[in-house]
């Protein structure tokens, strides 16, 4: 069988089930694949930086965490935001706010990017944190989902599990062809030469700089529709949403299931947050309660990925469907 | 402000931003001549803090303590750098990245399964827990000048090491060429091996004089970390000397603008914003020069 047709019938597969499972399914299962879903979109949008661009951000957590906010200062306390105006907005807002850090940190490239990335994510995480804007280190609760009714129709209810499910599912969806339509294109194929040879874009005409904060701004945007759906699932935000351990959780997501490939981070996204429930749910050992000390496991599974691992599961995958 | 709160603010600017400069020292050093981008770095500094914490306990002294401390400390470089760091040299950033924050995930559970998650305090040793008065009412801890005195020593000799022995002649060459120096018959290896320990030292000893000033509690290493980024990313990678300075210039802006009262129209930026300065004023110098104060600019 041919590489092409098993991809298709694998992705179709895949498809049907993601459709089908809500009908199936219990509410938690439900409940982890909508999780799992919004963490792919999350995933995807920090690939676009480090597989495509070749530009490792350690702050992707920071547009997450501003998007997630916006949810939760728009919405009137025990009432539901407008879903159709609130999520644009929130998305608006996280890009600009990559306008602004990428026209900063762009400047530099290398470590220096890593750490200035880190840096400015950190500086919101500060804001957020320190003073009262927002419930200070506290956050906010959402006590009601966005409400999606359009001119007294309502066709969705955001607070069913399985509609939410849906909506979240048709968003990935839309993420991943949009991903796929921008890496095949001009615009893609410009970025990737960026991350091969910057000086040689910019000799070919390329401006370069423009190129890599459209990239930038466009994955924070992509973070932010995440983070608004995140927000909107757990009905809380608090400034962890921007700390750097979600910076390096979506990082190590993105490089487990393989940057650079379009199907990569949502598998990576499937396979972390597999490995962290399955880490959770660990029995008593002797005296000591190995679920409470997961962080343990889930870093050296961290430090073993890095060393043995570098090109994710998605290669891994291909390799051994091409040694068939 | 009166003369005498200046003074002590700027004491304390000083001894926390030389402070910074241990750790922050050994992140770029550690950058610098190995190339290595190390997240972990400030758990070193936790390490460090714990260490000064159980040890004290055991001895019952910090003098006690603190070169035992160290030793183990240079230990826990050693074998991590043997076990895993050597093994990064090949690699690109993104690989050190990922491996060194599953070390912190690492190091901060060990941690907690070692010490617990509760916050301790550490004594002040009693030879320097005066204070000298400054006026009838304000005095300062004979401790902190004690911790920027040793911070200097420290510096002092990190240069004189690496500037002035053949040992850091041949770690700047192996920063340089790493092949070279090599095929001149120097251990490479053994050398990388070295700056590691040193590095960690640098930073569990930070945490270990600091335990007494500042308490110990889990967590303590990543707002250290972040902290170092910005120096580093203000002094420039690899710099030395730009740690420095960018360690004093972050101690200055913290601590000041904690103390500091400045409105604008009526809102209070400082010291609500107070913690947002330091990373302000990484934004001006990147804007300004992108490469860092002592970087090589681009």
């Amino acid at each position: 069988m041919s590489r092409s047709r098993s991809l298709a019938i694998a992705a179709v597969v895949i498809l049907v089930a993601l459709a089908l499972l809500p009908l199936v399914a219990e509410k938690f299962t439900v409940q982890f694949a909508t999780r799992t879903l919004i963490m792919a979109i999350f995933a995807m949008s920090l690939n676009l930086l480090v597989g495509q661009a070749g530009l490792v951000s350690l702050g992707h957590a920071a547009f997450f965490g501003i998007a997630g906010y916006c949810l939760a200062l728009f919405s009137p306390q025990y009432q539901a935001a407008n879903f159709w105006t609130s999520l644009p907005l929130a998305m608006i807002a996280a890009g600009a706010l990559a306008v602004v850090i990428g026209a900063l940190v762009l400047r530099t490239s290398g470590v220096y990017f890593i750490m200035a990335t880190l840096a400015f994510a950190q500086m919101f995480y500060s804001l957020l944190h320190d003073t009262g804007i927002a419930g200070g280190s506290d956050g906010m609760y959402i006590y009601v989902r966005p409400d999606a009714s359009l001119f007294g129709w309502h066709p969705i209810d955001l607070e069913k599990f399985g509609d939410f499910y849906y909506v979240v599912l048709v968003l990935f969806l839309i993420v991943f062809g949009l991903v796929g339509v921008l890496r095949a294109s001009l615009f893609g194929r410009v970025i990737a030469g960026i991350r091969v040879n910057e000086q040689r874009m910019r000799s070919l005409g390329f401006a370069t700089f423009r190129y890599k904060l459209a990239c930038f701004v466009i994955a924070g945007t992509l973070a932010g529709l995440a983070g608004y759906l995140a927000a909107a699932q757990f009905g809380v935000v608090n400034p962890d949403m921007l700390g750097w351990h979600l910076s390096g959780a979506v990082l190590m997501m993105v490089i487990l299931g393989g940057m650079g490939t379009l199907a990569g981070p949502a598998i990576g996204a499937a396979a972390m947050l597999l490995l962290e429930l399955g880490l959770q749910s660990l029995p008593m050992a002797a005296d000591t309660n190995l679920a409470k000390h997961w962080q343990l496991p889930m870093g050296l599974a961290i430090v073993l990925v890095a060393l043995y691992l570098p090109n994710g599961i998605a290669r891994l995958l291909r390799r051994t469907a091409a040694d068939d | 402000m009166d003369l005498a709160t200046f003074l002590i603010q700027l004491l304390n600017a000083v001894q926390y931003g030389l402070l910074l400069f241990l750790i922050a020292g050994g992140l770029t050093l550690i950058f610098g001549i190995m190339g290595i981008i190390n997240l972990a770095h400030g758990s070193f500094y936790m390490v460090g803090a714990y260490l000064a914490w159980s040890l004290s306990m055991h001895f019952g002294s910090l003098w006690l303590a603190i070169p035992a401390g160290i030793a183990l400390s240079v230990i826990l470089g050693l074998l991590l750098e043997w076990l895993l760091i050597r093994r990064l040299y090949r690699l690109g950033h993104l690989q050190q990245v990922l491996l060194t924050y599953g070390l912190i995930l690492v190091i901060e559970e060990l941690r907690s399964i070692i010490w617990g998650d509760e916050v301790h305090s550490v004594p002040m040793p009693e030879l320097l827990s005066a204070s000298i008065p400054l006026t009838d009412t304000l005095s300062y801890p004979v401790y902190r000048l004690g911790i920027s005195a040793v911070c200097v020593v420290l510096a002092l000799l990190l240069y004189y090491l690496i500037q002035r022995t053949r040992l850091g002649m041949m770690i700047r060459a192996g920063a340089t060429n790493r092949e070279m120096v090599q095929s001149l018959g120097i251990d490479i290896d053994l050398l990388y091996r070295f700056v590691f320990a040193l590095g960690v030292a640098l930073a569990s000893f930070a945490g270990m004089v600091a335990a007494p000033v500042s308490s110990v509690f889990p967590g303590m290493g990543n707002q250290v970390l972040i902290i170092c980024f910005v120096v580093v990313v203000i002094g420039g990678i690899g710099s030395v000397k730009g740690a420095l300075v960018g360690a004093l210039l972050i101690g200055l802006v913290d601590t000041f603008g904690k103390v500091v009262e400045l409105k604008i129209g009526g809102f209070r930026l400082l010291p609500e914003l107070a913690g947002m300065s330091v990373y302000l004023l990484m934004a001006v110098v990147l804007l300004w020069r992108p490469a860092g104060l002592f970087g090589k600019q681009v």
